[in-house]
């Protein structure tokens, strides 16, 4: 019973949906009132259908319903409480289920929180949110109905693939798909400018929170993909280019691009048709990892089960929306005026130099993503492009970036004063360059791209320190003149200091965990000791262990420095019955100054197994920490600039005081 | 000029789409890597023996003119799956009596030499390819690979990977039925 409520449920989202994309937009044009405002109603609908869905699907997960087919491929009832939630979205349906709830989450929010948005502006949004509701939905109904039945219902199910059972990876997807799909509403907003046939700097303001929110999302999605990976995968990578996974860094680099170059158009009114193109790529790119993981197009780790069917209708709906709105783009974008002028040093140039440079290096990846298949397309030879491509041409194209991003906060609107920059960043230039060198002689030799890294790093670090110093006049007033001063400070100002420091540090992580990097991988017997980074590591023996759904062999490993012990590590290897197939639990000591890693693989036979002999995986990664680290410093910057006066989507009470409506509605 | 400038994303889309169309053939499998080799004659090469060791080395010359298939394992002491690969190729030649020939890839020879010691020698010939041009030859995407050659030194069948587990093992015994290397129902 509880399974047909979902999906009637999502049939009812259908009609409401195919209502919304029609009404709002013809009020819009008619000048409508009534018709405009339908969309509350019709948005806060879907929104309410889709949460019975997804709960009703929820549920089914909860109690272990077998008679459901997408429980039963996908849970099984010995598997932990955690992951039978998780499984919810563990699957093709489950996640597409997922995906559609948070458009239409992103949806209400615009009608409930966008008061300060004219109606005609949010009509046409949100009939084109509605669109892409249409065609999610219906590909859900007609494809992939993640509440079919099965007869007989078999007495258990097959469980979640186990390297899925993980807590980092059962909040992954619904970070990310609040990510991908946020931009959606992004895209939305950019569509009903074009159809407005206006941009203009509230337009910008509008915009910018929904961006800021999805890119936050998505950093945050990113990351814990890679941090999984880092500690289940076994290798002591957290990065690899997989397809999957470059299409979710796609969107990012594009969206950050997009986050800049907003402030170019909310500030100057200038970059308009640029920034409106990049909404809609943005969005474009996120489909494309919709679509790349759901067909099987590439190859890759992630992949979902593969229907050519499938892959068929997600790419009609790709055609649909990123033809259209191309279309609308070429048709509408050369009719846009251009805004402010601007001299060659100014901030609007170093935010141009961000743009293009992080247009280019999307462009980069998505070409090095796609070649297998053009290149199979063309000559059949069927190759695999991996991280040398990517490190030789992506690594490069970012440092230029980050030289700008350190001066690019320094430099004033229209025209800066070069001489007075250079100036100012004498100084931190000079810092930069002797604490590259400090480490150059504590690290005694490594690539030279890593010690530019390192320098480059620094120099964002303290560039990015030194300006909110300035800000402050941090030592040109008395102290508490300063601290006056840093609290007035508006909180984008302080985002924006969070998030570049934030990079940095994810420099650093980056740069010492590649370059630096120690690893052994050897057979052991039970009482070898293995010596790595300044650590003694003592193989003290496997013993078996049983969890809730899979049984283990856990490695006990002694770490001594200096004949002192500090800890002790349990790398595992878990073999799930149900799901049959077998997990790495690597065991990690983590501090600031780097990870100490110990992975376990299968013993290398019977006779290897029965004399107690393992292959064991021992990495040390300075500074590999400080890349989670500075993910959070980007995230919590993007937070306090969301949270921002200036764009406080929730609170209208205060936005009435301010003349945030520049532009009459009209 | 600017229109022309707006329309350049929707062609690139559209270009980018058409590829795709063509991708989605159910038939096509992204994840298979065929080898050119197969059907081709073996490359040339010439290795000579790994020092320390009382097998000779083998060159395209000792591929033609047996009696019956050949298998080339390429391997190397430094490769971990290669070592659990091992008991099984000597599974096969000790049970099955296939013919198994190594190529020691990019290998210092006294640890191959020690290595073998420790494991046993199931190779008939062994070549040294520390350089590993031999590899570029046979064009192998990484360690192990196993290729099996027919009398008349014509590659048959090309596994990448290491033959461990029941699912290799059964694909690369098929394989070896196939060559005829080995008889029907045999292991």
């Amino acid at each position: 019973m509880i399974p047909e409520i979902g999906h009637f449920a999502l049939a009812l989202a259908l009609a409401l949906a195919l209502v919304q994309s029609v009404v709002p937009i013809l009020g819009a044009s008619r000048g409508n009132r009534l018709w405009m405002r339908s969309a509350r109603a019709s948005a806060l609908g879907q929104f309410f259908f889709l949460s019975v869905a997804f709960a009703a699907l929820m549920r089914s997960f909860i109690v272990s319903d077998f008679t459901v087919r997408n429980v039963v491929e996908n849970s099984n009832s010995l598997k932990p409480m955690l992951f039978k939630v998780a499984g919810t979205w563990g699957s093709h349906e489950g996640s597409l289920l997922l995906w559609v709830l948070i458009l239409t989450i992103f949806g209400a929010g615009v009608s409930v929180f966008g008061s300060n948005i004219p109606e005609t502006v949010k009509a046409r949004t949100l009939s084109v949110q509605a669109w892409i509701s249409v065609g999610f939905l219906s590909f859900m109904l007609l494809t992939s109905n993640p509440f079919e039945r099965v007869f007989p219902p078999p007495i258990d199910g097959n469980d979640l693939n186990p390297l899925l059972q993980d807590f980092g990876l059962a909040i992954h997807p619904p970070l990310l798909y609040f990510g991908y799909v946020g931009f959606s509403i992004v895209f939305s907003f950019a569509v009903a400018a074009l159809l407005e046939g206006r941009v203009d700097p509230a337009w910008a303001r509008w915009v910018r929170p929904w961006t800021l929110a999805a890119w936050m999302s998505l950093t945050a999605g990113i990351a814990l993909g890679s941090w999984w990976a880092y500690y289940e995968l076994g290798w002591g990578g957290w990065w690899f280019w997989d397809p999957v996974e470059n299409v979710s860094f796609m969107p990012w680099l594009l969206g950050t691009a997009l986050l800049h170059s907003a402030i170019v158009t909310e500030k100057r009114d200038a970059f308009k048709s640029w920034t409106i193109l990049l909404a809609i790529l943005t969005f474009s790119l996120s489909l494309l990892g919709t679509f790349v993981v759901r067909s099987g197009l590439l190859t890759s780790v992630h992949a979902f089960a593969v229907d050519p069917e499938r892959g068929l209708y997600i790419l009609m709906l790709l055609a649909i929306t990123i033809g259209g709105s191309l279309t609308l783009f070429a048709w509408r974008a050369p009719t846009m005026e251009p805004g402010g002028l601007f001299k060659p040093i100014s901030r609007e140039s170093g935010l141009l130099v961000n743009n293009l440079i992080l247009a280019a290096a999307t462009g980069t990846v998505l070409f090095g993503t796609l070649y297998p298949l053009f290149l199979e397309a063309v000559t059949g030879d069927k190759i695999s492009v991996g991280p040398p491509f990517f490190n030789a041409s992506f690594v490069p194209m970012m440092l230029p970036l980050i030289f700008v991003m350190g001066a690019g906060p320094y430099l004033s609107w229209k025209r800066a004063d070069l001489g007075g920059v250079l100036q100012r960043l004498r100084f931190v230039a000079g810092l930069s360059v002797l604490a590259t060198l400090v480490i150059w002689y504590l690290t005694e030799g490594g690539p030279v791209l890593a010690y530019v890294s390192i320098l480059l790093g620094f120099w964002l670090f303290l560039a990015t320190l030194r300006e909110w110093a300035m800000r402050i006049r941090l030592f040109d007033v008395p102290f508490g003149e300063a601290m006056r001063r840093a609290r007035n400070l508006p909180r984008a100002s302080y985002g924006m200091t969070l998030a570049h420091a934030g990079l940095a540090v994810v420099i650093f992580g980056f740069v010492g965990s590649s370059a630096w990097k120690s690893e052994q991988v050897v057979f052991v017997k039970p009482g070898d000791e293995i010596s790595i980074a300044g650590f003694d590591v003592t193989f003290e023996g496997v013993e078996q262990v049983r969890g809730p759904n899979y049984f283990a062999d856990r490695g006990k490993l002694t770490v001594r420095r200096d004949g002192k012990e500090i800890t002790v590590l349990y790398p595992e290897r878990r073999s799930y019955p149900v799901a049959q197939s077998q997990t790495t639990e690597s065991s990690i000591r983590s501090t600031l100054a780097g990870d100490l890693y110990a992975s376990l693989a299968a013993p290398t036979s019977e006779a290897a197994k029965a004399s107690g002999a393992w292959t064991l995986r021992i990495l040390y990664e300075p500074l590999v920490f400080f890349i989670w680290l500075g993910a959070v410093l980007l995230i919590v910057g993007g937070g306090l600039s969301l949270s921002d006066r200036r764009l406080r989507v929730g609170a209208p009470r205060r936005t009435k005081s301010v003349p945030v409506g520049s532009v009459p509605a009209e | 000029m600017s229109r022309m400038i707006a329309l350049v994303p929707l062609l690139i889309a559209v270009v980018v789409g058409a590829f795709f169309l063509w991708g989605l053939d159910p038939d096509r499998n992204p994840n298979a890597i065929p080898s050119v080799l197969i059907s081709q004659p073996a490359p040339d090469f010439d290795l000579v023996q790994v020092e320390g060791l009382d097998v000779p080395g083998f060159s395209r010359a000792d591929l033609t003119g047996n009696d019956g298939p050949v298998v080339v394992n390429v391997f190397a002491s430094w490769c971990v799956p290669c070592r659990a690969e091992h008991s099984v190729l000597t599974g096969f030649v000790e049970r099955d009596g296939i013919r198994l020939f190594g190529i020691n890839y990019k290998d210092k020879p006294a640890d191959a030499a020690a290595w073998l010691k420790e494991l046993g020698n199931p190779y008939e010939r062994i070549g040294s390819d520390f350089s590993g041009r031999a590899g570029i030859e046979w064009g192998i995407s990484g360690v192990p690979e196993t290729f099996i050659v027919g009398p008349d030194g014509t590659v048959l069948y090309r596994y990448v990977g290491p033959v461990v587990g029941d699912k290799a093992i059964k694909t690369f015994t098929k394989a070896l039925v196939q060559a005829q290397a080995l008889k029907e129902g045999q292991s």
